[in-house]
């Protein structure tokens, strides 16, 4: 574990980095991409916000269970789905985690517990709830993060479940990305308490907020926070303050907010404030970045050319997996 | 009935509620949630006494979250669990409808195959009880529009007690019609009975003249209906679709096609309705078999209203089954 003003480890410092670093450049290739019009459809970049999926995923065990939203490349990449796969997905290709059919918004990987990639702003609160629902009555040590942004504290998914898990004592870890904009709705104008932590402590719950720009910060809260859920049993609400860089999704042209705005926060980019710090205590040099470069280029490369080669699935094909094959036996298991 | 030995006298309510607690009994991961569910028994008393026998673990009073309870489901069938949600009434379902259709029905697909929804949710549908216009939906032909999910209506005391087993087995999501005029609806069933076909439509009545389509809470007076115009030398045979999604198009076609004419009873409003939807199978796969047009009655198209003089004008009864029966046989009879 690593807090802020404690000696960083080197190597976790260059993992962190690195894990932040692969999903910018994963992201940065897939705009390119999108203007290649290899991907198409929906594309909602994490840019800026990869302190958060990072910082929270390197606190949660492999076999914790991680909900997220349409701005999930980020969690699905920590989280261990393979670059390649995700990126076939984009290219609406079978060998995609979901087949080709769920695209940017919709990444599954039952491997890693990964239920999605959740269209609906709020639509994957509920679904958390159960899942640890699930692991309460089997008697699981097991927890699931559940990522939802700052709109999503508008819904009444998030209300009902909120008030569930903590009625229930759940094991749900609620990560409120918030970026500060509900698509293009400034918080302020969307929320009449925007201290989002202290609406949540209303449902009973240690609530708190943390500075989602540091992931040392971010992974030190992380690791306090799952420990209570899985210890505790029950479930605690993170706000980790972040922003994006980029546009809601390529179909945004950006007018809600000034450039002067982004740039402020361009200021306190995870990978630049990491980036200084480890330069600071002296546990990272230029041939390191150009390593973690080099490496994060070759991933990203390979993805690209997984995807490229990728098939198509048969047209036939197009109405399996609404409903299935025969029922299971009685008894049998899921 | 079967010639079984022991024969029990029950309720459509007690024979749910049996279907229920023999499903509890039989497999560990099955639960209960709804609201009102425990201590209160249920809305319509259906869950009384399982929470004595169960337990509040698996008898689970909710709060009025069905957005909440219902993705709770979902997501405790994904984790493994055997989920069964008790939404009070098809009315209140529309709270949570975008986990019904964004969630349920969508999972196994948008996930390219990797994540079943073994979830059953059950609900109370149907006018008559002078609810007025937010408590007497009868939106299952809506659901049954949905790819992805099943969706039953059990109408029979056979089909309330054993409808359940099935669907809860089955690894897709399975939606539950109860209608609220069935649940004093007594008979006999054979003490062993367990559970039934959950992909085919039922000949109820056999007859030769015309087809009487129908399910859930107009198979009773479609019965009636059906008895008068025997009267009449018209010889009437109902079928009960059981099965709304997927339609269990091929009894419904060998079935026109011996009577050559067809009468869909249908509480749901006519417009965009499943017996539109019936209409238009026979027309693509029956129309040669046809004598006569395909005739319908269904709820008027308002808002239900609460006096009873009105409700009962805007639901479909039996003798306007009969008028329309008389109408598509015409001079045959």
């Amino acid at each position: 574990m690593t807090a802020p003003g404690k000696p960083l480890d080197r190597d976790h410092g260059l993992h962190l980095l690195h894990e932040m670093l692969r999903i910018r450049r994963f992201e940065e290739a897939c705009v390119e991409l999108y203007s290649a019009t290899k991907i198409r459809g929906f594309l909602h970049l994490y840019i800026g916000e990869e302190a958060v999926a990072v910082g929270v995923c390197e606190a949660l065990e492999p076999d914790d269970a991680v909900v997220a939203t349409y701005r999930e490349h980020g969690h699905a990449l920590v989280r261990g789905v393979g670059a390649g796969a995700v990126m076939a997905e984009m290219f609406g290709k079978v060998e995609g985690c979901s087949r080709g059919r769920g695209g940017s918004m919709h990444l599954f990987d039952a491997a890693t517990r990964l239920y999605g990639g959740n269209g609906i702003v709020g639509g994957g609160i509920p679904l958390a709830g159960g899942l640890a629902l699930a692991d309460k009555l089997l008697g699981r040590d097991r927890i699931t993060a559940c990522f939802f942004g700052d709109g999503a504290v508008a819904e009444g998914e998030f209300h009902e479940s909120m008030n569930l898990a903590a009625l229930w004592e759940l094991p749900v870890l609620f990560c409120c990305e918030n970026n500060r904009y509900a698509m293009g709705t400034a918080l302020e104008r969307h929320q009449a308490q925007t201290n989002l932590a202290l609406k949540a402590s209303s449902y009973a719950m240690p609530a708190w907020s943390v500075d989602g720009m540091d992931v040392l910060a971010v992974e030190a809260a992380a690791r306090r926070a799952v420990t209570a859920v899985r210890e505790g049993g029950q479930p605690l609400f993170l706000e980790l303050q972040t922003y994006r860089f980029r546009a809601h999704s390529m179909y945004d042209p950006d007018l809600y907010r000034t450039k002067d705005e982004v740039e402020r926060w361009k200021e306190r980019d995870p990978l630049v404030l990491l980036t200084d710090r480890m330069r600071a205590d002296g546990l990272l040099d230029d041939a390191d970045l150009q390593r973690l470069e080099d490496d994060v280029a070759t991933e990203v490369a390979a993805a690209i050319d997984f995807a490229e080669r990728g098939t198509l699935e048969p047209v036939e094909d197009l109405t399996r997996f609404v409903h299935s094959d025969p029922p299971t036996p009685p008894g049998g298991t899921p | 009935m079967t010639s079984a030995p022991e024969v029990v006298t029950l309720t459509y309510r007690e024979a749910l509620r049996e279907g229920i607690r023999d499903a509890l009994r039989r497999d560990e991961r099955v639960f209960l949630m709804g609201e009102d569910v425990g201590p209160y028994g249920g809305a319509f008393g259906i869950s009384r006494g399982l929470l004595e026998e169960f337990g509040p673990v698996r008898i689970r009073d909710t709060p009025l979250s069905e957005s909440a309870f219902v993705g709770a489901g979902i997501g405790a069938a994904l984790g493994g669990m055997r989920p069964i949600v008790e939404v009070m009434t098809v009315n209140f379902s529309l709270l949570a409808l975008d986990q019904i259709l964004n969630n349920a029905a969508t999972l196994l697909h948008m996930s390219g195959g990797l994540f079943n929804v073994p979830l059953v949710v059950r609900m109370t549908t149907g006018g008559g009880r002078q609810l007025a216009a937010q408590h007497s939906h009868s939106l299952e032909g809506w659901y049954a529009h949905i790819p992805g999910i099943r969706v039953l209506a059990p109408a029979t005391l056979d089909d309330a007690r054993g409808m359940l087993w099935p669907a809860l087995n089955d690894p897709d999501p399975v939606l539950i019609f109860e209608h609220g005029s069935l649940f004093n609806a007594k008979g006999e069933l054979p003490a062993d009975a367990g559970a039934v076909d959950i992909v085919h439509a039922a000949v109820r009545r056999s007859g030769a003249d015309v087809s009487l389509i129908t399910y859930g809470g107009t198979l009773p007076l479609t019965l009636e209906a059906a008895e008068q115009l025997a009267g009449e030398g018209i010889d009437a045979e109902v079928v009960d679709l059981r099965v709304l999604r997927p339609l269990d198009t091929p009894t419904l076609l060998e079935s026109v096609s011996k009577t050559h004419r067809a009468v869909i009873v249908d509480e749901g409003w006519r417009s965009g309705s499943l017996s539109a939807e019936i209409s238009a199978r026979l027309a693509e796969h029956a129309f040669y078999d046809l004598d006569a047009p395909v005739a319908r009655v269904c709820r008027a198209e308002v808002p239900l209203p609460y006096a009873a003089h009105l409700e009962q004008a805007a639901l479909p009864q039996a003798d306007e089954v009969v008028a329309a029966a008389r109408e598509v046989v015409g001079g045959h009879a």
